[in-house]
C-alpha cells in the first residue's frame, strides 16, 4: 500500500501572533516545526505500513526551510518526501494550496490512500484536506478517529462532533485524522545518524513540474480568499441534526433559511 | 503539655483575623489532616488562612504566650507527614500569602510570599525571559514547602537544589519576632548562615513569610531525549558513564516500563514508547541549538554504544509534553495502582545508583511486595514506592519495616542519605536517627531549643 502523507511546517510556538493590520501571521523563523496535528497522519501510516507493508512518502508545500519536517519525517520512519516549492506558489489561500498538492501528489504517481492532520495549527481552516480529495476526485472523511483495517477499502471511525460515525471508504480515498487517533512515534536519534540531510530521498517540484501551467491556478493569483478580520471562533454554535428525509435537499434549505447560499 | 484551642483563644485570634479564614473544629476539612501521601492523620484544632507577615506574628506571639503548637502549611503536598498537626493547636496555612511581589531585573531576583505555587513562579519568569531553576515534580506544591524541605527536582543534576536559588528570608519566629535573613546579594560571608539553617528545617525553626529566590536568565533551546533500553539493567548502567562522559546533561531520569503504564492508565494517555522495559530520559539546554546538537550526538551516540536501543527527540512542545507530563504524574500513578503505599526517597553518592535500584529489585523480590521506583538517577535521588496490593494489614506493617530497613541500611553502607528532597517529617524520624546518630541529632535538638524554646513549632517533626 502506498500512502502520502500532508505536513507542513507551522511556527514552533503555541503563542501564534496575529499582525492587526494585515491579518496574517507574525512568523518571526527562528523556530520552526511540524504541525503537530500532521503527526497523527504521519503516525497512523507508518502504523498501516507495519501492517500492510508499502511505503510512506510525505509532501509539503512551502519554502526551502519546510525541508526540515520533512527530514523529521523520515527520521520517524517515513521513505521519503516531496516538497513543491516556487515562489509561484506563494501566498496560497485554502483553495490554491489544496489545488498545489493535487498537481504535487499527481506528479508522484500511484497512491491508494492520502492521510492528512485534521488542521493546521496557524492557518485552523481544517479545509484543505476535504479541497485536496475534490481536486484529485476521490472519497475522502474527516475528524477519523480510529482506523479498524485498509485494505481495498478502508474501515474508520469518524468523531462528527454530536455524532460517531463507523463507515468504510473505498481506496484510492484521503482520510482526516483527529488527534485522539493515536500517540506518535518520536524522531530517531539513529534514522537522523543513517540518512542525515536524507538528500536522495527527498525530491523538490517547482512550477515547471506541474502539469498545469495556468499560473491563475496558484499561489495570491490563485487565491480568492481576503481575509477582512480574524476572530476567535464561537464555541457556541447551534446544532440541528438531519436524520430524515432528503438529507441533501433538507440541508440546502437550511443554508438558504440562513442565507449561506 | 501542649494546650488546646478553646473559644477564648479563638476569640482573640479574630480580633486581627477575620472571620472567613478562621476554622475551628469540625469547619476544618478532613483534607487538612492528613498530606498527599496519608498515613499520618491528625486534624488541627484551628486552621487559618493568613495574609502577611504581621498576622503570623501575632499569632505566633499568641501561641507561644498560650503553649499552643503551631504547624504551618502551604499545598499540603509533602510526602512524610510533616504538615500534619499531630498535636493539633494551630494550623497556619499560606495559600493566600500567593503573590509575586517583585522581580528585580538588575540584581536577577524574584519576591514571593510562601504560598505562591511553583508552576505559577516558574511560569512568571519564564514569560519574562527569565528562569527558576530547581523543578520538583510536584508543581502545585508552594515556595514555601519547597524551601522548607529543600525540594530538589529534575534539573538538579546541572543547576542544583531549591537551596542554591534562596537568597533571602522574611521569618516569623516562634515569639513573634521577624528576622530578615540574607537578602539580595550574590554572596554572603557575614557570620553563621542562618537562612541556610532554616531551609530544609521543615517548619520547626520559625515560618517563611517572604523569600527572595535567584534567577538565571533562561536557556533559549531545551530538548530532551528518550533512550530505550531492553533491560532495566542495561539502563541504570549507562548513567555512571553519562557522568563519566563529561557531557552538560540538566536531567537525567529513570523510569521503568510498568511505572510508564500505570501513568498510562491514571492520565488515559498513550506514552510514545511502551516496546522496552526501561527508558532513561536526558535533557540538554543551552543558548546554541549547535551546541546542543553536538551534545546530544556524542550522549546517544555513548548509549547505543553501550545497549540503548535508540535515541527518541523530545524537542517540540507536544512531544515534551506527552513525555514529560507522563514523567511529573509517576508518583500520582503509582499511588493509583494500589490501596496503600508508602515511600522512601534516599539519595545515594551518583555513583552508586545503578547498584542500588539493582538493590531495590532483590529486596521486592525478598519481602515479596511490589516496589516500583523511578527518579533522578543523574544525582542519585531515588523515588522508592512500597505497594500494599490489598495485602492485611499485619503482613503490610511488617514487610515495609523489613523492606525500609534493608532499604535504608544498604543507603547508608553506600553514603547514602535517607532523604534526597522529601524531608523527614514524622515518618522517616527514626531512620534519620540511625543515619546521622545521637551526638547530631542532640546538636539539632539544641538548634531548635535556641529558635523554639517552648518547642510548639511543629512538634515531634524531623528530630
Amino acid at each position: 500500500m502506498n500512502i502520502v502523507v500532508c505536513i507542513k511546517q507551522v511556527p514552533g510556538s503555541t503563542n501564534v501572533n496575529i499582525d492587526p493590520e494585515t491579518g496574517t501571521l507574525i512568523r518571526d523563523g527562528s523556530m520552526a516545526k511540524m504541525n503537530p496535528y500532521d503527526l497523527y497522519a504521519l503516525e497512523l501510516a507508518l502504523q498501516l505500513k507495519d501492517e500492510y507493508g508499502g511505503t510512506v512518502k510525505v509532501i509539503s508545500m512551502g519554502p526551502n526551510s519546510a525541508l526540515e519536517v520533512i527530514k523529521e519525517a523520515i527520521y520517524m520512519g517515513a521513505d521519503g518526501g516531496v516538497l513543491i516549492s516556487d515562489r509561484k506558489f506563494g501566498g496560497a489561500d485554502v483553495l490554491a494550496t489544496s489545488y498545489t498538492l493535487a498537481s504535487g501528489i499527481r506528479t508522484i504517481g500511484d497512491y491508494d490512500l492520502i492521510i492528512t492532520g485534521k488542521q493546521t495549527t496557524d492557518g485552523d481552516t481544517a479545509q484543505v484536506g476535504s479541497e485536496l480529495a475534490e481536486h484529485l476526485g476521490i472519497p475522502h472523511v474527516a475528524y477519523v478517529r480510529n482506523v479498524d483495517s485498509a485494505q481495498e477499502r478502508v474501515k474508520y471511525v469518524s468523531n462528527l462532533d454530536n455524532k460517531v460515525v463507523n463507515g468504510y471508504i473505498s481506496m484510492p480515498c484521503l482520510i482526516c485524522v483527529d488527534s485522539e487517533i493515536n500517540t506518535p512515534r518520536l524522531p530517531s536519534f539513529k534514522r537522523k545518524s543513517v540518512y542525515g540531510d536524507c538528500k536522495d530521498m527527498i525530491s523538490i517540484i517547482t512550477f515547471d513540474d506541474v502539469e498545469d501551467k495556468d499560473e491563475t491556478h496558484y499561489g495570491l493569483k490563485g487565491s480568492p480568499t481576503q481575509v477582512e478580520k480574524i476572530f476567535e471562533p464561537d464555541g457556541k454554535a447551534e446544532k440541528k441534526m438531519i436524520s430524515e428525509g432528503d438529507l441533501a435537499q433538507e440541508t440546502y434549505k437550511i443554508l438558504k433559511n440562513e442565507k449561506f447560499v | 503539655m501542649f494546650k488546646k484551642v478553646n473559644q477564648q483563644d479563638i476569640d482573640y485570634l479574630s480580633s486581627f483575623i477575620s472571620k472567613d479564614r478562621i476554622f475551628a473544629g469540625d469547619e476544618v476539612s478532613n483534607d487538612f489532616a492528613h498530606d498527599e501521601l496519608g498515613g499520618v492523620e491528625a486534624k488541627p484544632d484551628v486552621l487559618i488562612n493568613v495574609l502577611n507577615t504581621e498576622e503570623v506574628s501575632k499569632i505566633m506571639k499568641y501561641a507561644t504566650d498560650k503553649k499552643i503548637p503551631v504547624v504551618a502549611r502551604g499545598s499540603g503536598t509533602d510526602l512524610v507527614g510533616a504538615a500534619v498537626a499531630l498535636k493539633g493547636g494551630i494550623m497556619i496555612c499560606t495559600k493566600l500569602m500567593n503573590h509575586i511581589l517583585e522581580l528585580d531585573e538588575e540584581n536577577l531576583t524574584v519576591t514571593v510570599e510562601p504560598g505562591v505555587l511553583l508552576m505559577q513562579l516558574q511560569n512568571y519568569v519564564e514569560e519574562k525571559g527569565f528562569f527558576y531553576p530547581p523543578d520538583p515534580g510536584e508543581k502545585t506544591a508552594t515556595i514555601g514547602g519547597n524551601i522548607s524541605t529543600n525540594a530538589g527536582g529534575m534539573r538538579a543534576v546541572k543547576y542544583g537544589v531549591t537551596r542554591d536559588y534562596v537568597r533571602g528570608l522574611t521569618v516569623v519566629l516562634p515569639d513573634g519576632r521577624v528576622e530578615k535573613l540574607g537578602g539580595k546579594v550574590a554572596k554572603n560571608s557575614s557570620g553563621y548562615d542562618l537562612k541556610d539553617l532554616v531551609i530544609g528545617s521543615e517548619g520547626t525553626l520559625c515560618i517563611i513569610t517572604e523569600a527572595i529566590l535567584k534567577l538565571i536568565p533562561k536557556p533559549e533551546y531545551s530538548v530532551s531525549m528518550l533512550l530505550p533500553f531492553e533491560t532495566m539493567e542495561k539502563a541504570i548502567e549507562i548513567v555512571p558513564k553519562l557522568i563519566c562522559s563529561k557531557a552538560s546533561l540538566t536531567a537525567i531520569e529513570y523510569m521503568s516500563l510498568d511505572t510508564i503504564m500505570s501513568a498510562e492508565d491514571f492520565l488515559g494517555k498513550k506514552f510514545p514508547d511502551t516496546n522496552y522495559e526501561a527508558y532513561i530520559l536526558l535533557t540538554f539546554d543551552g543558548n546554541s541549538m549547535k551546541q546542543i546538537e553536538e551534545e546530544y550526538t556524542k550522549v546517544a551516540d555513548l548509549c547505543i554504544k553501550n545497549g540503548a536501543i535508540d535515541g527518541y527527540f523530545v524537542d517540540t512542545d507536544e512531544r515534551k509534553k506527552s513525555v514529560w507530563n507522563a514523567r511529573g504524574a509517576f508518583l500520582e500513578a503509582i499511588k493509583a495502582s494500589t490501596d496503600l503505599m508508602d515511600e522512601c526517597d534516599v539519595v545515594v553518592p551518583k555513583s552508586r545508583i545503578a547498584d542500588y535500584i539493582k538493590f531495590t529489585h532483590e529486596v521486592a523480590k525478598k519481602v515479596e511486595l511490589r516496589i516500583p521506583s523511578f527518579g533522578h538517577a543523574g544525582d542519585g535521588n531515588l523515588h522508592i514506592y512500597l505497594c500494599k496490593d490489598g495485602m492485611d494489614e499485619k503482613t503490610w506493617d511488617k514487610k515495609t519495616r523489613q523492606a525500609f530497613f534493608l532499604l535504608y541500611e544498604k543507603a547508608r553502607e553506600f553514603g547514602g542519605m535517607v532523604s534526597g528532597e522529601h524531608g523527614i517529617g514524622y515518618a522517616k524520624k527514626e531512620y534519620l536517627l540511625k543515619q546521622v546518630g545521637d551526638r547530631q541529632i542532640d546538636l539539632m535538638r539544641q538548634i531548635k531549643k535556641v529558635f523554639d524554646p517552648e518547642g510548639i513549632l511543629n512538634p515531634d517533626k524531623v528530630i
